[in-house]
């Protein structure tokens, strides 16, 4: 096996064109545990961590952009004010040790519906920078997932950042799980509401073939939220908005829950997210 | 290829190491570390845990080629002798409250709660056992290792 080590992205992107089976490590916690088990034997490794630039962050214009080395822990330590959602998102992964190495570049490398950070980029509208020799595109994370644990990433581009909106609105996040560390998530929904553009984005994790959007859920919150008065949301608002969010999952029954329960969890979870959203936006209880 | 990494303050160096094989494997089996254990191999339980540059890792979960030319501290690293008034504060109250049994998780702990102390140096209980949410035990309890971490706090 090839242990490829480019010292910066130029000769990343050159790696992967020339060696587009190459597998990508970053912090390895899940290409690692692959091959501790034996499941794949790739022809090679092409470890990322002595690109700089991947741990940078900074803004670019309207957006904020965050390289994909970005470890959950520094996202916790470093950006919880500007990309709250995520932050919450990325203090139910794993475990210290986890978030140490884990970078949100392999939560989308790896594509799971489960990954933890799924829902918040999509609650908040996230971009996914790719880039190849050929080029750079962004894409929207909205349109980033294609399967169970594939994306529209082809095989000789890596993932450079994410960019997502660099004034966010109140976000929120929530997961069911077994326990309060070390869980898959039995299913998770992640808010955003825009208190300016009346915007409301969410995502759903662990409850479809691929990371969802509550679409028509959304919708129906952007027009009926007490934006101006910022009064209470009325119970049947928001049991009206859980069904619909229950409604927009497309789970299965497996080891960790059944799809019913999936369905009437998430529905828990939007009418918990949107009472702790619309407080972080000064509405009453 | 060749690894080479400051391990404990020293540099070490490995040959013919398979670049897949993990840190812990390098540690364990080319380096004559055995402190850090293998449990798991998947990240799960911690007793592998070690500090890479810093930063405590399951070591299961680097990547042997990753690790070269960078900083690891080890549970051997931790005392500074071996005899126990050498040991590192944290290991002393392990011993004094009765935190260790079969022992197997005890390496990785140590390592963590150097860490948390660090961190902060008077910890509450909810974040003793969030810092320690990924180190598994399944003898203790957790009961003496909690009082473990409440003496090496005050020692
Ligand atoms: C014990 C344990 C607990 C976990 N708990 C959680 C959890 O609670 N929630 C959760 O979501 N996940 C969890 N995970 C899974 C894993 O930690 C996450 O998916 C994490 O985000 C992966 O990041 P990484 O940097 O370690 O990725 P790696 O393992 O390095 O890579 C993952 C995938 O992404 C690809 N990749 C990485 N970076 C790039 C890049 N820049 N461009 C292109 N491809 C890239 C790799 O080739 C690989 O296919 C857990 C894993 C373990 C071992
Ligand atoms: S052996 Fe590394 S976490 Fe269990
Ligand atoms: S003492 Fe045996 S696993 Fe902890």
């Amino acid at each position: 096996m090839e242990f490829l080590r480019p010292s910066d992205w130029a000769e990343a992107l050159a790696a992967k064109a020339a060696h587009p089976d190459a597998v990508p490590i970053a912090g390895g916690t899940d290409v690692m545990v692959d091959l501790n088990f034996d499941r794949s034997r790739p022809a090679a490794l092409l470890d990322l961590t002595r690109v700089p630039t991947l741990d940078d962050w900074g803004t670019d214009g309207d957006l904020l952009r965050i390289g994909a080395g970005v470890t959950y822990r520094r996202l916790i330590d470093e950006l919880a004010g500007r990309v709250p959602g995520l932050a919450l998102a990325s203090r139910t992964v794993g475990s210290p040790q986890i978030r140490n190495r884990a970078t949100v570049g392999g939560n989308l490398g790896s594509a799971s519906p489960a990954g933890d950070a799924h829902p918040a980029l999509l609650a908040a509208g996230a971009l996914v920078e790719l880039a190849s020799t050929r080029g750079t595109r962004r894409v929207p994370v909205t349109e980033y997932f294609v399967g169970p644990k594939r994306s529209v990433k082809t095989p000789d581009e890596l993932i450079a950042a994410f960019l997502v909106p660099a004034r966010p609105g109140a976000e929120q996040f929530a997961k069911v799980g077994t326990r309060n560390a070390m869980v898959i998530a039995v299913c998770s929904f992640a808010l955003s509401l825009d208190p300016e553009t009346h915007a409301v984005g969410t995502g759903i994790g662990s409850a479809g073939p691929t990371p969802l959007r509550a679409t028509e859920a959304a919708d129906f919150l952007a027009a009926e939220l007490p934006w101006e008065t910022r009064g209470p949301v009325p119970a049947a608002m928001a049991n009206r908005f859980g069904d619909l969010v229950g409604a927009a999952a497309r789970p299965i029954d497996d080891v960790r829950g059944s799809a019913d329960y999936r369905r009437h969890a998430l529905a828990v979870l939007a009418r918990r997210t949107l009472a702790w959203a619309w407080t972080d936006l000064g509405g009453a209880a | 290829m060749r690894v080479t990494c400051v391990v404990n303050g020293e540099t070490r160096q490995a040959d013919d190491v398979w670049p897949g094989e993990s840190l812990l494997y390098v540690l364990r089996e080319r380096l004559g570390l055995p402190g850090a254990k293998n449990a798991c191999e998947q990240g799960e339980c911690g007793s592998c845990t070690v500090y890479l540059d810093g930063l405590p890792v399951c070591s299961c979960l680097v990547a042997a080629g990753q690790a070269d030319g960078r900083t690891i501290t080890t549970v051997e690293g931790l005392a500074t002798g071996s005899g126990e008034e050498q040991l590192d504060r944290v290991q002393r109250a392990f011993l004094a409250t009765g935190a260790v049994q079969c022992g197997f998780c005890t390496p990785g702990l140590i390592v963590a709660v150097h860490d948390l102390l660090a961190r902060d140096p008077a910890p509450t209980d909810p974040d003793i056992r969030e810092a320690l949410a990924g180190n598994l035990c399944r003898c203790t309890g957790y009961e003496k290792i909690m009082e473990a971490v409440r003496l090496a706090a005050t020692s």
